[in-house]
């Protein structure tokens, strides 16, 4: 048997604690352990952003994160983004723009956006750009989701 | 009943915003891998690492008796071949007595965890014995001592041979003042949706057999789970939950599929599997690897004679949706123009290598690339305008193809005009400086395959049924599978337009055989055409019982009562009326809830001769679309920095939708332009991940201006065509074109990555024959 020990997380502002080997992938913490299936599995490698969460409010690969590195910090997943059914205003333009087509890489972007504007509310195209280069989409072209993005910022679009 | 005055419409042409949004952006929305049945197994498959294999012994004694392990299937369990066409099954849901590429399916194990699952296949036994491997399709079309398969033609490796003839080809080249001809490669590509392959089967003591799987056609996965398992179709049901994209890689059955059902089965306990990212591309299904050589011929004015091609096309190890590609590499070269001769010899070829199938645009791709090269030549040829060249072959609105498609609406002039004039052409073509330039490509594409795959029972294409109860809501069952192209808000909005209620009053049942009327999937850019019929004929039948209801409370005729807003009211009475909801309360007394039907089956439509319905479709789409780009010749590195997207739908009915559609198409089509390849050392697949299959990134993504200028198809819903596909195929060689305009350099060879434009330069430096520059 492998060994556990009790992680204690701070996940979406909830002290959790978890017994784990200290193998323990977040990803699989996260989606298997407790549930919190927002965070999605696209390649396992770090290849394509949809297994995005925030470490400290830094976009970071729960699927190339030892959970156990988690330990102390804050991890905030999809699912902490929206405050009960009232979506993030990132989430609301994301909806309205077209922004999310089959879905499954949304997680992630709304997550990388929400970071950018949270340290630049005014951030140029140019640096949404840059912000989700670590996220693929294979339905949108990106185009409505730099859109979105963009429409999120305080103050709107323009 | 006489069918009341449809007012303007008040949601359909606008932007719709998706129903399921706001659960996909809060990570609610279900994918097959969120959902855990009690007891749930891990399932796991063995893949070959031979190229092509004879299985002598495959044994799993060992494997069955390690702890934790529950069941190690192997081939002979279940040999019942399947396959999505009903002409060439020749897949199984693991390889009995022979492997035939890497990666196909050798075994599958159930066990209590991944780990022990992993540890159960390493423990099967298996003795091989090589056979000859085969890595390229132009080779292999001989006779072969060991062909792929038995039933190769002549005991060669081909699949399906396609040989047509309409006109006089050999006359037209006589007759013709000039001719082109371009002979062109394109690597392989996949689809690389983000969501791997994923499905959950659970067999009940009841005796039904439950599957939810990630795929874009439940239905035909439902008759082949049927066929393979030997169980009847009603003792089997299918759920669709969300994909996570499709693009076509979903809409076979695909091996896997059955092999989970058939461990539940074994087992009696739920069983999962989820593909890794490796598999995803192993098990392909994408874009055929494809050799054209296209010939055309043209006379002094510009008026095109008839086009002469040959295509070899590489199957990989199935058949798969083939014999169409087969066609369609040959009659999508048709449209958009008018062509008085065209000749055709295809051939698709087995390799061992993953299996190719449908992708986006499907046997459309790489045959309109090599002959919109073409004309692209041509016109130069003749020193005509590319966009002359083009409009004076238009195929007109109502016409006939040689090969006897029927064509209905077509706006492609329209397109033309539209994309000619807002991307500047005139003061930028020929007239950009060195480095830079503009280019044009064309495009046509079906409107939805019009004919179904099985003809057996005789059925629509696709039923819908909608429930409205005491509570307001108006409930939709259909088949269709919403993969994430919004076809969901499609059928809720067409709905809710024809009813004239709020759209939220509408719920989109999940797709589900045992509730949801069968719609054969999403293929063939079929969706929006057959579904929005069937959609907007039952909502019709459920719009004249409350008109009936109406009638019933107010005393005013029928006739003289129209469609408000979540209100029917009297014409010029608009004060006499009844709300949605007095009306369906009216309504409902005797029988309970009101249910309604609408259904959609193509007209009888194309010719009678062997392959006659390859290609025919209730309607088609048409792009004209204009690319700009920038080369840096030290590097070979190119941008593209705008497209102007011409598009043809008929009339868009969710602009949000259409617009993601092209955009996503042009995506996908820069894609296999600028980089993406399944690059291969023989028959090992050597980039089998999202690192290495280089999707365009945010920042490669051109501005992109969508011009919707398709007048209504008079038999679309709405007068609505497709908007899924036909997209893509204009991107390629619009990027082509425009890349000879900025260096004078011609591809042939796709993908066009750096290095193969530094070699095209040096190529024109040194041969004085080549252009010279503006």
């Amino acid at each position: 048997m492998t060994t556990q020990r009790v992680l204690r997380l701070a996940i979406n502002g909830q002290p959790v604690e978890v017994p784990s080997p200290p193998e323990r992938i977040l990803l699989d913490l996260l989606r298997e352990d407790l549930n919190l299936t927002g965070t999605k599995r696209g390649c396992d490698l770090g290849t394509c952003g949809c297994c995005t969460v925030l470490l400290d409010g830094r976009p970071t690969l729960s699927c190339l994160t030892l959970a156990t590195l988690a330990e102390g910090r804050a991890i905030t997943t999809i699912e902490g983004i929206s405050s009960g059914t009232e979506l993030h205003p990132v989430q609301k333009a994301f909806v309205e723009c077209g922004a999310t087509q089959c879905g499954f890489c949304t997680p992630g972007f709304v997550l990388s956006a929400v970071a950018l504007l949270r340290d630049h509310p005014r951030a140029s195209r140019g640096e949404v750009v840059d912000a989700i280069s670590g996220n693929l989409c294979r339905c949108t072209g990106y185009t409505k989701i730099v859109e979105a993005i963009l429409a999120a910022r305080p103050g709107g679009p323009g | 009943m006489a069918t009341p005055r449809q007012p303007e419409l008040r949601l359909l042409g606008g932007a719709i915003p998706y129903i399921e949004g706001p659960l996909k952006v809060s990570g609610r929305a279900e994918y097959t891998d969120d959902m855990k049945r009690p007891g749930m197994l891990v399932g796991k498959l063995l893949r070959a690492p031979w190229p092509h294999a004879r299985l002598v012994r495959v044994d799993a004694t060992k494997a069955r008796a390690m702890p934790g392990v529950f069941a190690v299937l192997t081939g002979e369990r279940y040999p019942t071949p399947f396959g999505v066409l009903p002409i060439t099954k020749d897949e199984t849901a693991i390889a009995v007595d022979r492997s035939r590429y890497i990666g196909d399916i050798v075994a599958a194990v159930a066990a209590q965890d991944e780990l022990t699952a992993e540890r159960a296949l390493a423990a099967v036994e298996i003795d091989v014995e090589p056979l000859p491997e085969y890595s390229d399709p132009r080779v292999g079309r001989e006779r072969v001592d060991v062909p792929i398969h038995e039933k190769g033609l002549n005991h060669s490796n081909i699949q399906k041979e396609v040989v047509q003839h309409f006109g006089d080809v050999d006359a037209a080249f006589r007759a013709a003042t000039a001719t082109v001809r371009v002979r062109a490669s394109f690597a392989g590509v996949t689809h690389a949706f983000t969501e791997p392959q994923c499905t959950i089967a659970e067999a009940t003591p009841d005796g039904r057999l439950t599957v939810w799987s990630s795929t874009q056609v439940p239905h035909y996965l439902h008759r082949a789970l049927s066929e393979v398992l030997g169980l009847p179709m009603h003792r089997i049901r299918v759920v669709k939950p969300e994909v996570g994209g499709g693009f076509g890689g979903k809409s076979d059955p695909l091996p896997h599929e059955i092999a989970c059902a058939a461990l539940a089965l074994e087992t009696g306990r739920p069983v999962k599997i989820l593909f890794d990212r490796d598999e995803v591309f192993y098990t392909n299904h994408g874009r055929h690897p494809t050799y054209n050589d296209v010939r055309i011929a043209a006379d002094a004015e510009g008026n095109l004679l008839g086009y002469d091609i040959e295509a070899v096309i590489e199957g990989g190890a199935w058949s798969s949706f083939g014999t169409v590609t087969t066609y369609y590499n040959g009659v999508m070269a048709m449209g958009p123009y008018l062509l008085p001769s065209f000749r055709y010899k295809g051939q698709r070829v087995f390799t061992n290598r993953p299996p190719s199938g449908a992708m986006r645009a499907h046997g459309g791709t790489n045959i309109r690339y090599s002959v919109e090269v073409g004309l692209d030549e041509l016109a130069e040829k003749l020193q005509l305008d590319p966009f002359d060249l083009r409009s004076r072959n238009a195929l007109p609105p109502n016409s006939t193809t040689i090969n006897e498609f029927r064509v209905t609406s077509t706006s492609f002039l329209k397109c033309l005009e539209a994309v000619r004039e807002r991307s500047g052409w005139a003061d930028k073509w020929r007239r950009l400086p060195y480095g830079q330039g503009v280019g044009l490509g064309c495009g046509f594409y079906i409107s939805g395959s019009n004919s179904p795959i099985h003809f057996t029972p005789k059925m629509p294409q696709c039923t819908v049924h909608l429930k409205a109860d005491m509570d307001g809501g108006i409930t939709v069952h259909c088949m269709q599978a919403d993969i994430g192209q919004g076809s969901n808000t499609l059928l809720a909005a067409i709905v809710a337009e024809v009813v004239g209620v709020s759209l939220d009053r509408i719920h989109v049942s999940p797709v589900d055989s045992d509730v949801t009327p069968v719609d054969i999937g999403s293929y063939s850019s079929r969706v929006t055409f057959m579904m929005g019929n069937a959609a907007r004929k039952a909502a019709e039948g459920l719009r004249d019982r409350l008109v009936e209801a109406t009638h019933q409370l107010t005393g005013y005729p029928r006739e003289a009562i129209r469609v408000g807003v979540e209100r029917f009211e009297v014409e010029h009475r608009p004060d006499i009326g009844a709300t949605y909801m007095e009306a369906l309360h009216q309504a409902i007394q005797t029988t309970g809830a009101l249910q309604s039907t609408g259904a959609y089956t193509s007209p009888p439509v194309g010719g009678t001769f062997k392959g006659a319905r390859a290609g025919t479709a209730p309607a088609y789409s048409f792009a004209a679309y204009v690319a700009q780009v920038s080369v840096d010749d030290e590097t070979g590195v190119y941008d593209v920095e705008k497209v102007w997207a011409a598009f043809d739908c008929g009339r868009p009915l969710n602009r949000l939708a259409v617009e993601g559609q092209i955009h996503g198409s042009i995506h996908m089509g820069l894609g296999q332009f600028m980089g993406e390849s399944m690059d291969y050392r023989g028959t090992r697949l050597m980039n089998p991940s999202l690192l290495d299959y280089k999707i365009i990134m945010p920042h490669q993504m051109p501005e992109v201006e969508c011009l919707l200028v398709g007048a209504d198809d008079p038999e679309g819903p709405f007068g609505a065509k497709e908007a899924g596909e036909g997209p893509l195929v204009a991107t390629l060689p619009a990027v082509a074109n425009a890349l000879y305009d900025a260096i004078g350099v011609r591809f042939y060879d796709l993908p066009v990555t750096p290095d193969r434009v530094i070699k095209g330069l040096d190529r024109r430096r040194t041969d004085s024959r080549l252009w010279k520059g503006h």
